[in-house]
């Protein structure tokens, strides 16, 4: 557990090494379910194609929007990118450095899903197997068979259990070329991709870097805004949630007292913080009438003035804040429908 | 588990250690990738040699490309090299210096590669069968020009018809096997005897200039990653003072249209300071709403 939780201090520390380990768990996973897929070609002429093209290129479609929707950031671009300009102005620097940070991290786990496709060699021997070159590699001229026949014969390829054609063009030997061909495409793509990220890397200190640095420190200091915002709302929410509960049982001990005009109980002196706690209710009837009022008819969210003596205490927006009144005692007037 | 944890900070404290970490785990990676990789000469005579040399050489181009990516330093040198120069001149030695211990950690996994492709010899053997002589060989030696070709090309694939019978094939992959492993081995004693003299004899050149490059780069590095945390922290304490200045800007506004008297609460001063006067579910409104659509200005003078 200490590593674990090593580990993740770690990658949470810099917010760049998070988004970065969210990335590697992504491309492994993608590994992960390559090897755990069940791929069963379907060895008929034309769905080979269309299978093994899907399998090449649906998932890592998924991958990619999946790696978008687990980034935090994308709702941060989003908003903004829409919000109105206000008192500030809105640098699309910025926004484009922010889109593409996330877009660079989105593509690992699809291009790790096509190379290892690719370099395993099912897809695509399942796609091309009708396109194997028969002149070259079999015995085409020898056996009278028509075009369909042939193709329905080398759409049987990858299924070695109900090959039959042999004598048309040996089962290994296509399976060998089919996969020379998909491993060596895997390797120019993985060898692509690898360039291209370095060119990208590399090329960036040498044009641009005064811009970057600057597009840079605005979207992390976006995204630092954003969490200082929502971390002072939440406190003021829970100071709100306080008062507004403090004052709904203080209007409920009022209320009691009024309804069965009794003096006011003091409580002992020496009793202290415990009877304070229990904000005047003090029996069982007493507590089951608050918690009634509670579910029933909760106050209004004012803490400054008397409530109005509606049902319902939920004040609607289209409602003008009611002005307060002396004295200004913090009590929120209410009366009790139960 | 304290174990672990003083090797984690061992590789964190220092940079070059971060370097050197990566470096060994691309090596092993480039070990694995090779032990997963499911090699299947096509066995046919014109792409044979294509196979087994790509087989052999791309991949450490992109373990050599990979090994420039993930050394932060190797972004360090290109900003150093690219800046202007402003009022602090630029160094060449040091930059030769950190492009020098870049190349050297990148060069690790790809001949890691290579030395492991030759040890294995699967690779030779698919790439060179097709060139062999084929009277060396008694299983070859009678066979017509056209058909050798096709023979020789097949004798990577042991599970072929055609090889099944044939006990010269093992000859032929014996004796690839023979020359890819002994090249194999020279050539991991001729790095390991230049990398022994290179770290011995370095001392005897130029030990101070060499001193000089090591401390300058560690401290470019180490300034760049200050620069950072200086300006995660700045942008911090700039947005806590933006949102604080926001909400008060916000009370004063609702002091100002709600003309209320201020209160005489009996709260806590705690909850008065995270209140900051917005009490109502309007106000909290207003201000959420003011939030989105009119972010305050980047000014927090």
């Amino acid at each position: 557990m200490d590593k674990f939780r090593m580990i993740f201090q770690f990658f949470q520390s810099n917010q760049e090494s998070f988004m970065n380990g969210i990335c590697g768990i992504m491309a492994l996973a993608s590994t992960q379910m390559y090897s755990a897929f069940d791929f069963n070609c379907p060895c008929l002429p034309h769905y080979n194609l269309a299978y093994g093209l899907g399998i090449l290129l649906v998932p890592p479609f998924i991958l990619f929007l999946l790696g978008f929707v687990l980034n935090n950031n994308i709702s941060m671009l989003a908003e903004e990118w829409r919000r109105p300009q206000g008192q500030r102005g809105k640098d699309p620097a910025v926004l484009r450095y922010m889109f593409c940070s996330m877009a660079q991290r989105a593509m690992i786990a699809p291009a790790v899903w096509v190379s290892v496709t690719l370099l395993d060699g099912k897809c695509i021997t399942c796609a091309f197997c009708t396109s194997v070159p028969v002149e070259s590699l079999g015995n085409v001229s020898h056996l009278h068979l028509s075009q369909g026949d042939i193709q329905r014969v080398l759409a049987r390829i990858p299924c070695k259990e109900i090959y039959n054609g042999q004598q048309l063009i040996a089962n290994e030997v296509a399976i060998r070329y089919l996969c020379c061909i998909s491993q060596a495409l895997g390797w120019c793509f993985v060898l692509l991709m690898t360039t291209l990220a370095f060119l990208v890397r590399s090329l960036r200190p040498c044009f641009s870097q005064a811009a970057f640095l600057k597009s840079r420190y605005w979207s992390h200091y976006i995204d630092i805004e954003r969490k200082l915002f929502d971390e002072t709302c939440a406190e003021h929410a829970r100071s709100f949630a306080k008062v507004c509960i403090q004052q709904f049982f203080e209007g409920m001990s009022t209320d009691l007292v009024a309804a069965r005009c009794h003096l006011p109980r003091k409580a002992p002196a020496d009793a202290g913080e415990a009877a304070e706690k229990l904000l005047g209710i003090t029996d069982q009837g007493t507590m089951n009438m608050a918690l009634k009022s509670w579910h029933r008819c909760k106050p209004p969210l004012d803490l400054h003035s008397p409530a109005l003596p509606t049902g319902n205490g939920w004040a609607g927006e289209g409602q003008p804040p009611t002005h307060s009144s002396a004295p200004r005692r913090e009590t929120a007037a209410y009366y009790s429908w139960v | 588990m304290d174990r672990f944890r003083m090797i984690f900070q061992y590789f964190q404290s220092n940079s070059e250690s971060v370097m050197n970490g990566i470096c060994g785990l691309l090596a092993l990676a480039s070990v694995k990738m090779y032990t997963s990789f499911d090699f299947s000469c096509p066995c046919l005579p014109q792409y044979n040699m294509a196979y087994g040399l790509g087989i052999m050489f791309v991949p450490p181009i992109i373990l050599f490309l990979c090994g420039l990516i993930l050394n932060r330093q190797s972004l360090v040198m290109l900003e150093e090299w690219r800046r202007p120069p402003g009022r602090r001149t630029k160094d060449l030695a040091v930059i030769r210096y950190m492009c020098s211990s870049i190349m050297q950690r990148a060069m690790v996994a790809p001949v890691v590669w290579i030395i492991v492709t030759l040890l294995d010899g699967k690779c030779l053997i698919c790439a060179f069968s097709g060139s062999m002589d084929p009277e060396k060989f008694v299983g070859f030696a009678n066979v017509s020009t056209v058909q050798v070709q096709q023979l020789l090309a097949k004798v990577p694939c042991k599970d072929d018809e055609l090889m099944r019978n044939n006990t010269s094939h093992k000859a032929v992959s014996r004796y690839l096997r023979c020359w890819s492993q002994a090249l194999g081995w020279s050539i991991l004693l001729i790095l390991i005897i230049a990398a022994f003299l290179a770290r011995w004899l370095r001392p005897c050149f130029n030990q101070a200039t060499l001193l000089q490059a090591r401390h300058w780069s560690n401290y470019i590095d180490i300034e760049k990653k200050i620069f950072e945390e200086a300006c995660c922290e700045h942008s911090r304490l700039f947005a806590h003072k933006c949102i604080l200045h926001f909400f008060e800007s916000m009370r004063q506004e609702i002091k100002l249209h709600s003309f209320s008297l201020p209160r005489e609460g009996e709260q806590a001063e705690g909850e008065e300071d995270l209140l900051r006067g917005i009490t109502d579910q309007d106000q909290v409104n207003k201000l959420l709403k003011t939030w989105y659509y009119e972010k305050p200005p980047l000014d927090v003078s």
